[in-house]
């Protein structure tokens, strides 16, 4: 069998499968060529590092080997479902509630942009375009699944149900911010809501995702599992690597979610990696691997829905990668136009809109019109404005917040320092800003 | 009255000659210049130079570095020596302590110190041990830079200062540039060097114009490594600073000269190797230390100097115990008041120099 021959046979296999079968391609990619090497009865290999064929015909193999990981959807981009067997059964209400989850995420994003660049918060960071990948992974899992983000799933957030007030109060650090003041906007984090906080080093999230997962396995008859997502940039990070091999090796129930948006920064993904993308690292690791458009909020829900239920019900991990584009600039502190054309932008933004294909297919169930839009968006408007100028007013954390956290208990010196603080404050109330402060 | 202000002349007097310590007497031909421009020159002249010299880090070739470090690298040099990473610190840090090794002269930027937490490995175990571990057949010359330490509003991960990190490693040498001319003289000095250096920028710093010489511009520039900078004469005390701590002790020095207290202040400008003589012989003269860094107390720099001091004949030079202004020892708070507070600040240095002073304040202002 020469090469070429072997490469078509890869092709034609890829080529028979059905959007609804996806699941089967992995399993096929890494296995497809067993079976016609065995009919030659060929002896296979033992080694312990591996099983497999022995041949006699040296064979490279490189990504052109096989055909791409194709991208699983359930919606065209005017919002109709494709096979309607993969249409997801999701009631009425949620369905609503995650568009408007949607639009929520939009106004906020404009409105605490703006108010970065009129230097009320101190930076920010927008989610355009990747709206659909934040709803339809939340919508898919229970609220007692652990989701550990990297900081560009505000969706994920209000979806779960931390509102408006609470995130508008972290950006803003005022004593109502859950995070007391401690991280820059953005890092948001809800224990009870089962949302990991935020950390800023990229990646170092993704072991620990697995580690959680790991710690849930433990449990007698364990019924969560661990989302973890991650950037295209963030999955360069040798973390990323050893998550995928833990997760593998260690058999944990978790779903590693990687958001590709092209970018990283102003770091392209054809600068980032060679190779068919993150997906094509699943399987090479025993990982199940789904590749999904990320635009297309059903196709994210119910590979989502799916990775969860087989990673809870076998102990397995589950890699998911979420194909999208960031829409807006990296953060505040970047000009996006430096390094990409407005048309690439502006063709993502306009045909691929992930509000906009939901909202079509919501049209077309008779659930949505434009009235209830226009409603709808305002609302979502004024209840930013109205959250953020309260925010502005609020008091600051309590003074004694800043001895507090460093140690699960106060070192005594600290507490030294706390009291002599309190002492001195009696002493001199008129001397310091106090009521700006929150009082015990 | 007049000798009150006579330490006040003597201040304007010493000052004009130390400003230009190391460059050129001529005072006239200076050129304001940023130390990101300094830095980016050094850069340049140093690839300019020698072909083996190359660039790599995240975002430093299109987008000319995170802080515009790099900025007409890419440009100039093209792909070949300004080279745009994935994200992986660890995996580009090692892959310039290999091209180290093979006879390259790496430049290895890090967006900022507190991602380089991920390289640590490269720096410490592999470009600091090579030499050692391969008996001397396989040297490391390769200089990592970037920003460290306090940066404005950016919270508790992306706000310390290493210093002490690296300097506490036998190795490495560790450079800490206070200005412009510091910050190409060192980096030039680091790009020659056939041992991997750590050069450790303040962002703050970076869009502040220090008055450069004509000598300084030039391409034949270097400040040498191990070498401290006398930024100020004085008599009373010593004040030994490093890195951004120096503009600290100049503001403290400017206020205490108006009390008639006159500050020597030594810009360190390299903490490993440490230039302890020059330190020694400023204590023979004020017989009073204080030390300025922006990091953390617990075993940094202002320590190892205390220390050093301890166990050297400066002990029986000094009148009064020695004091450390440093960084507060907590995780850097994202509220603006807090972080300005838990950084040191021109009054903390008056009020440690009062303190080693003590009475002697009074006493100098009332001769
Ligand atoms: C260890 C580490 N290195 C570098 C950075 C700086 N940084 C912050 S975000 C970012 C880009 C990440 O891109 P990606 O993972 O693709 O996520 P996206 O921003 O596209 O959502 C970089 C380089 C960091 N925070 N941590």
């Amino acid at each position: 069998m020469n090469y070429v021959s072997d490469k078509m046979a890869l092709k034609t296999g890829a080529c028979v499968l059905r959007l609804n079968a996806l699941r089967n391609a992995i399993r096929l990619l890494s296995t497809h060529t067993r079976p016609e090497v065995a009919q030659n009865n060929t002896k296979y290999a033992e080694f312990p590092g591996a099983k497999a064929p022995y041949v006699t015909e040296m064979k490279f193999l490189n990504e052109s080997s096989y055909d791409p990981i194709p991208i699983y959807r359930v919606m065209d981009n005017n919002g109709n479902v494709l096979d309607i067997r993969e249409e997801p059964r999701i009631d009425t209400e949620e369905l609503k509630k995650m568009y408007k989850t949607m639009v929520q995420i939009n106004q906020l994003d404009k409105i605490l942009y703006e108010s970065q660049r009129q230097g009320r918060i101190s930076f920010y960071m927008t989610n355009y375009g990747e709206e659909g990948i934040h709803v339809g992974t939340t919508a898919a899992l229970s609220p007692r699944d652990l989701i550990f983000c990297q900081y560009r799933e505000v969706g994920v957030f209000l979806h779960r149900g931390v509102t408006i007030t609470e995130l508008i109060n972290q950006c803003y650090g005022n004593h109502e911010d859950p995070g007391k003041g401690r991280q820059m906007p953005v890092h948001y984090g809800d224990k009870h809501r089962n949302l990991a906080t935020i950390s800023s080093p990229l990646a170092t999230q993704m072991p620990q995702a697995v580690g959680a997962a790991y710690a849930f396995k433990r449990q007698p008859n364990n019924d969560r599992c661990v989302v973890c997502f991650f950037g295209d940039g963030a999955a360069s990070e040798g973390d990323a690597f050893s998550a995928f091999n833990f997760a593998a090796t260690l058999d944990c129930p978790v779903v590693l979610l990687c958001r590709n948006n092209g970018y990283a920064i102003s770091t392209p993904t054809s600068e980032q990696y060679r190779g068919d993308g993150i997906a094509a690292r699943g399987p090479a690791l025993g990982i199940r691997t789904v590749r999904v458009d990320g635009t297309d909020t059903l196709a994210v829900y119910n590979a989502v829905q799916q990775a969860r239920d087989y990673a809870i019900a076998n102990n397995k991990p589950v890699l998911i990668e979420a194909m999208s584009y960031r829409v807006g600039h990296h953060s505040t502190s970047d000009d996006s136009t430096a390094y990409r054309s407005v048309e690439e932008i502006q063709k993502w933004t306009k045909d691929e809109s992930p509000l906009q294909k939901f909202k079509l297919y919501l049209e077309a169930k008779g659930l949505w019109n434009p009235e209830e839009e226009k409603a709808m968006v305002k609302e979502s408007r004024d209840t930013v404005v109205r959250t953020m100028q309260e925010a502005e007013k609020k008091k600051l954390p309590h003074w004694k917040e800043m001895f507090e956290d460093v140690y699960y208990d106060m070192p005594p010196r600290i507490q030294k320092q706390m009291k002599q603080m309190e002492e001195h404050l009696k002493k001199y109330p008129d001397k310091y800003p106090i009521d700006r402060y929150q009082s015990e | 009255m007049g000798l009150k202000s006579s330490p006040v002349l003597f201040h304007w007097l010493s000052r004009l000659p130390s400003r230009n310590f190391s460059t050129s007497r001529a005072l006239l031909a200076t050129k304001p210049v940023t130390m990101r421009d300094a830095l980016n020159q050094a850069q340049d002249e140093e690839m300019q130079k020698d072909d083996r010299v190359f660039i790599m880090g995240e975002e430093v070739a299109q987008y000319d570095g995170a802080y515009k470090v790099t900025r007409g690298l890419w440009k100039k040099y093209g792909d070949k020596r300004v080279i745009d990473t994935p994200i992986t610190e660890m995996g580009f840090s090692g892959l310039a302590v290999g091209a180290a090794m093979a006879g390259l002269r790496p430049i290895c930027e890090f967006m900022t110190y507190n991602f380089a937490l991920q390289a640590i490995d490269h720096v410490v175990n592999s470009a600091a041990k090579a030499f050692y571990m391969s008996a001397g057949l396989i040297n490391v010359p390769i200089v990592f830079r970037g920003p460290n330490g306090a940066s404005a509003g950016v919270a508790a991960q992306h706000s310390q200062c290493f210093a002490a990190w690296y300097s506490q490693c036998p190795g490495l040498k560790v450079v800490m540039p206070y200005t412009s001319e510091d910050a190409k003289g060192l980096l030039k000095s680091a790009i020659r060097d056939p041992d991997p250096v750590v050069v450790l920028e303040d962002e703050l710093l970076y869009g502040l114009p220090f008055p450069m010489s004509d000598e300084a511009l030039s391409p034949d520039f270097l400040v040498p490594i191990g070498k401290a900078k006398i930024e100020r004469e004085g008599r009373h005390v010593t004040l030994v600073c490093a890195g951004r701590g120096n503009e600290h002790a100049l503001g403290a020095a400017k206020i205490l000269a108006g009390k008639g207290v006159e500050c020597e202040i030594i810009n360190l400008r390299s903490i490993r190797p440490l230039d302890f003589d020059t330190i020694a012989r400023s204590i023979a003269k004020t017989h009073h230390l204080v030390t300025v860094e922006q990091g953390w107390p617990h075993c940094g720099i202002g320590a190892e100097i205390c220390a050093r001091v301890m166990e050297s004949p400066s002990f029986f030079e000094l009148d009064a115990p020695a004091w450390r202004v440093t960084g507060v020892d907590v995780p850097m708070p994202y509220s603006r008041t807090l972080e300005a507070m838990a950084l040191p600040a021109p009054a903390d240095v008056v009020a440690a120099v009062s303190a080693v002073l003590g009475n002697k304040i009074s006493a100098v202002s009332s001769q």
